[in-house]
C-alpha cells in the first residue's frame, strides 16, 4: 500500500470512529430542547417519539467497544501501513518456498503467528518421531504404538486416494496385497512415499491402430488366462507385443525400475475388462503418487511406511 | 391505536397488496426449499442424481429466495406503506411503482430457472448471471426513485426514523449490488467477475455482509419502526437512541465484511480493521433492538393477548441474540473454532428466521386486514398457533446447529499427543448427523407455520365485507381473567 492509501486508510478508520463517537457523547445529553422523557412533538400515522435518555449500561457497553477498538488497532495492524505496537502479523506473506518457510519457523521471534505455532507443534512432537525414526522400518511395523500413530498419518493423509481401509480403487493400489508395482521392500515403499511416483503409460493407439489394439489387448488378456479368447488375434498381439516388453517385460510380468505392473496376474490397477484394458493401451495413463517428504518429513514418512508395510506383512 | 390521518390521502395500496401476497407465497417456496435441501443433507438419495436437483443447485436457489423473494417482497411491500402512511403522501413514479412489482418478480422467476439449471457467477447472495444482474439494478434504481420521490412528496415536517432505515438500505444495496456484480459477459449466461482473487473475495464480502446488514437489518429495522409502535400502540421510547444508533449502525456495518475472511490471503490490517469494526457494530445493533421493546413500556399485557405483537417482539429478541453472536463470532480467536462450522449456519438462521422473518410475519398480519379492508385476520387463533410453530422451529433449528457446530469446531481442530489429527474429516460429518435431522425438523415447523399463514390470509382477503369487524370475539383476543 502505498503512504498515500495508508493514510487515506488511517484518517476514515480514525475519522469514522471519532465522529460516531462525538455523536454518541451528543445524543447522551438532552439538546432537544424538549423536557426528557415527554414526546417529540412529532407525529407519524399516530407515531410519537419520546426524547428518552440513552440507557447508561448501553452507553458504557458502546465506549468500551469503542476503547477496546482504539487498543486493538495500537496493539495490531490495521491503520494503513502501520504494522502495530506488536508487530504481530498472521504469517510471512513474502514467504514463496518451503526453504524459506523453514528458515522463518526456526528463527521465530513469536510475534509471526504461523512461524510460533509451527516452531511450538515442532518443538513438541518432533522427539516423538526422531525416536521411532532411529529403528528401521520392518521393525517399527510391529511397534503398536507407531502404528497407531502411521494409522491416524494415513488416514489423514492417504485415504483421499486409497481408502480408509487402503483397498484402493481405479487408478489407486490396494496397499493391503502383496502386489506392489514399485516394490514392496520397507525400503522401496520409504522411498516411494518420500519422492512420489510418476507411472507413464504411453498411448498406442496412433502406433498401433485400431486392429493393433484390439490384438494386443487379446494377447495381454490371454496372458492371465482369460479364456474363449480369439487364438488368431492372440497370436497377432503377441508378434505386436515387443513395444510392450521395453517395460512389461517379455513374459509381461511387469519391471519394479519403472513401476510397469505385472500382467499375468489378476489385479488391474485401471481394471481387468476388456473395455479398461484397451482404453489403456489406446490411450495410455498417467498415475501421480505424490512427494510427501516436502509435506510431512522424513520422521513422519518413516513412521507412516511402517503402518504401510505392517497392512501387507500383519505378522512379523 | 390511532388511525387518525389513514383517510386524508388516497393511499397507493395496489402495489402493497401485490407485494404482501407475494412475501407470504415466496416465503413458503423459499422455506420449503431449505427444508428440502435440509433433507439432503440427512437423506442424500434426495439429491435423485439429477443435476438441477443436486444441493449444490439447489442450495443458492434457496438462499436467493428467502433472501430476495421472500425478504425482498416484505420490505417491498412494507415500505411503500410506511413511507405513504408516514409522509401522509400517495406514493410518487406513476409507471416506475408497477415495474418494481413486475420487474422483481421476474428477477425471482429467472432465479428459479437459472441456478437449478447450474447458470451461476459463483459468488455466495450473489449467484445471479449478469443480464438478471442488470434487470435487478434496473428495479431497483426504480424503487429508489419510488422511495425518494414520495418522500419529497411528503407532508410531514420530519422525515420518520423507519423511512431513515428504508432509505439506507435502498441506497446502500443499489452500490454493493452494482459494484460486487461489475463483470465481463462472455456469453449470455457466463460472465467473469473483474476483480482479481484476494480482492474479489474482498469485494465479495463487503457485499455478502452488507446484503446481511443492510437488506436483512436496516431494512427490517425500518419495518420494525412503524410496526412495534403501531401494533403496540406506544411511542417509540427514545428519539436520541434512534439517531445515535441509525448513524453508527449505517457507517460501521459497511466496514464489517473482512471478518468472513480470517485467516485467508487478504491482508492482516483489513482482518484487523473487520474484527474491530464489527465489535464495535455490537452496541449499535442493539440500540433498534432497546428502542423495540422499551416502546412496549406501559403495554406488555397487550403480549398477552396479540399473537402479531408476540411475533414483532420475539423477533426482536432474537434480532438481540444474533447481533451478540455476531460481534463474538468475528473475534479471530473464536472464528478459529466456529468459521466453516453448522455454526455460522446456525447464527445466519437466528437471524433469518428469528429476526427476519419473524418480524415480516408480523408485519404482514397487521397490514393484510387494513389493506383488504378488514378489522382483523380471519383466524386469530391460527396466528397464535403459527407463533408457537414459527418459535419452536427457530429454537430447534439454532440449538441444533449451534451443537453441531462447536462440535464439528472442536472436533476438526482435536489432535493427539502425537500431533496428529483426532478425527478424521468423515467421522466428524457422522458425528452432525442427528442434529441435521433435529435442523430438518425445525425446518418443517417453521413451514407448517408459514402454510398456515397463507391459509389465514387468503381466507381474510375473500372474506365478505364486514364479516371480520367483530376484534373481540376470538377467544385468543379476549382479556383473560387475572
Amino acid at each position: 500500500m502505498t503512504s498515500f492509501w495508508s493514510v487515506v486508510v488511517t484518517l476514515i478508520t480514525l475519522g469514522s470512529i471519532g465522529a460516531f463517537a462525538y455523536l454518541l457523547w451528543v445524543c447522551a445529553t438532552n439538546r432537544m430542547g424538549k423536557p426528557e422523557g415527554e414526546s417529540m412533538g412529532h407525529e407519524f400515522d399516530g407515531i410519537e417519539e419520546l426524547n428518552s435518555d440513552l440507557p447508561k449500561w448501553w452507553t458504557y457497553m458502546f465506549v468500551v467497544t469503542i476503547l477496546f477498538g482504539l487498543g486493538y488497532l495500537v496493539l495490531f495492524p490495521g491503520l494503513g501501513n502501520f504494522s502495530g505496537v506488536l508487530n504481530w502479523t498472521s504469517a510471512n506473506k513474502q514467504i514463496t518456498s518451503l526453504e524459506e518457510s523453514r528458515a522463518a519457523v526456526a528463527n521465530t521471534n513469536g510475534m509471526v503467528q504461523y512461524d510460533q505455532e509451527v516452531s511450538d507443534a515442532n518443538a513438541k512432537f518432533a522427539p516423538i518421531f526422531e525416536a521411532f525414526a532411529a529403528q528401521p522400518v520392518a521393525e517399527l511395523a510391529y511397534n503398536e504404538e507407531a502404528i497407531k500413530i502411521g494409522k491416524r498419518l494415513f488416514l489423514q493423509n492417504c485415504s483421499q486416494c486409497h481408502g480408509s481401509d487402503a483397498g484402493g480403487t481405479t487408478g489407486f493400489p490396494n496397499l493391503n496385497d502383496d502386489k506392489w508395482n514399485w516394490g514392496g521392500s520397507p525400503e522401496k515403499i520409504k522411498e516411494t512415499i518420500m519422492h512420489g511416483r510418476v507411472a507413464a503409460m504411453a498411448a498406442w493407439g496412433d502406433v498401433l491402430g485400431d486392429e493393433g489394439v484390439d490384438a494386443v489387448v487379446e494377447y495381454v488378456l490371454s496372458l492371465s488366462g482369460r479364456r474363449g479368447l480369439d487364438v488368431k488375434l492372440v497370436e497377432l498381439g503377441k508378434s505386436k507385443f515387443g513395444l510392450c516388453a521395453a517395460c512389461h517385460g517379455p513374459d509381461g510380468t511387469g519391471n519394479e525400475m519403472f513401476g510397469a505392473p505385472d500382467l499375468t496376474d489378476q489385479t488391474w490397477l485401471y481394471g481387468g475388462s476388456r473395455l479398461a484394458i484397451e482404453e489403456s493401451v489406446r490411450n495410455g495413463r498417467a498415475g501421480v503418487m505424490p512427494a510427501w517428504d516436502p509435506i510431512l518429513g522424513e520422521d513422519k514418512v518413516h513412521v507412516l511406511s511402517a503402518y504401510v508395510f505392517r497392512l501387507s506383512n500383519p505378522n512379523k | 391505536m390511532s388511525e387518525t390521518q389513514a383517510t386524508a390521502v388516497d393511499y397507493n395500496y395496489n402495489v402493497v397488496r401485490q407485494f404482501t401476497v407475494m412475501t407470504v407465497i415466496w416465503g413458503i417456496v423459499g422455506m420449503a426449499v431449505g427444508v428440502f435441501i435440509a433433507a439432503q443433507l440427512y437423506w442424500p438419495a434426495l439429491n435423485f442424481d439429477v443435476p438441477w436437483l443436486t444441493y449444490s443447485r439447489i442450495r443458492p436457489l434457496h438462499t436467493n429466495a428467502v433472501i430476495f423473494a421472500f425478504g425482498g417482497c416484505a420490505l417491498f411491500a412494507t415500505s411503500y406503506y410506511v413511507v405513504q402512511r408516514t409522509c401522509q403522501a400517495k406514493l410518487f413514479g406513476g409507471w416506475l411503482i408497477p415495474f418494481t412489482f413486475w420487474g422483481w418478480q421476474l428477477v425471482i422467476l429467472s432465479a428459479a430457472i437459472t441456478l437449478p439449471l447450474g447458470i451461476s457467477t459463483a459468488k455466495e447472495y450473489a449467484e445471479l448471471e449478469w443480464p438478471i444482474d442488470i434487470l435487478i439494478a434496473l428495479v431497483w434504481v426504480s424503487y429508489g426513485v419510488v422511495f425518494f420521490g414520495t418522500i419529497i412528496k411528503r407532508q410531514t415536517s420530519h422525515i420518520y426514523v423507519a423511512n431513515w432505515f428504508y432509505g439506507a438500505f435502498i441506497i446502500t444495496v443499489a452500490v454493493l449490488h452494482i459494484v460486487n456484480s461489475m463483470a465481463i459477459p462472455v456469453s449470455l449466461w457466463k460472465s467473469y467477475s473483474i476483480y482479481p482473487g484476494a480482492v474479489d473475495a474482498m469485494v465479495q464480502w463487503w457485499y455478502g455482509h452488507n446484503a446481511v446488514g443492510f437488506f436483512l437489518t436496516a431494512g427490517f429495522l425500518g419495518m420494525m419502526y412503524y410496526f412495534v409502535p403501531k401494533q403496540a400502540g406506544r411511542p417509540v421510547y427514545s428519539y436520541r437512541l434512534s439517531i445515535i444508533h441509525f448513524w453508527a449502525l449505517v457507517s460501521i456495518y459497511i466496514w464489517a465484511g473482512p471478518h468472513h475472511l480470517h485467516y485467508t490471503a487478504l491482508p492482516d490490517w483489513t482482518q484487523s480493521l473487520g474484527m474491530v469494526m464489527s465489535l464495535i457494530l455490537f452496541a449499535p445493533s442493539w440500540g433498534g433492538m432497546i428502542n423495540g421493546i422499551m416502546t412496549l413500556s406501559g403495554a406488555w399485557h397487550k403480549l398477552r393477548h396479540d399473537p402479531v405483537l408476540r411475533f414483532l417482539i420475539v423477533s426482536l429478541s432474537f434480532y438481540g441474540m444474533s447481533t451478540f453472536e455476531g460481534p463474538m463470532m468475528s473475534i479471530k480467536t473464536v472464528n478459529a473454532l466456529s468459521h466453516y462450522t453448522d455454526w455460522t449456519v446456525g447464527h445466519v438462521h437466528s437471524g433469518a428466521l428469528g429476526w427476519v422473518a419473524m418480524v415480516s410475519i408480523g408485519a404482514v398480519y397487521h397490514l393484510i386486514p387494513v389493506l383488504f379492508g378488514h378489522k382483523r385476520m380471519f383466524s386469530v387463533k391460527l396466528i397464535n398457533t403459527h407463533f408457537w410453530l414459527a418459535t419452536i422451529g427457530v429454537v430447534l433449528y439454532i440449538v441444533a446447529m449451534w451443537i453441531a457446530g462447536v462440535m464439528q469446531g472442536l472436533m476438526w481442530s482435536a489432535v493427539n499427543a502425537d500431533g496428529t489429527l483426532t478425527y478424521s474429516f468423515v467421522e466428524a460429518l457422522e458425528a452432525t448427523k442427528p442434529y441435521y435431522l433435529v435442523r430438518f425438523i425445525g425446518g418443517v415447523f417453521f413451514v407448517a407455520g408459514m402454510l398456515l399463514m397463507a391459509y389465514n390470509m387468503f381466507k381474510t382477503i375473500f372474506a365478505p365485507k364486514g364479516t371480520l369487524d367483530d376484534v373481540h370475539e376470538e377467544p385468543a383476543m379476549a382479556p383473560q381473567a387475572a
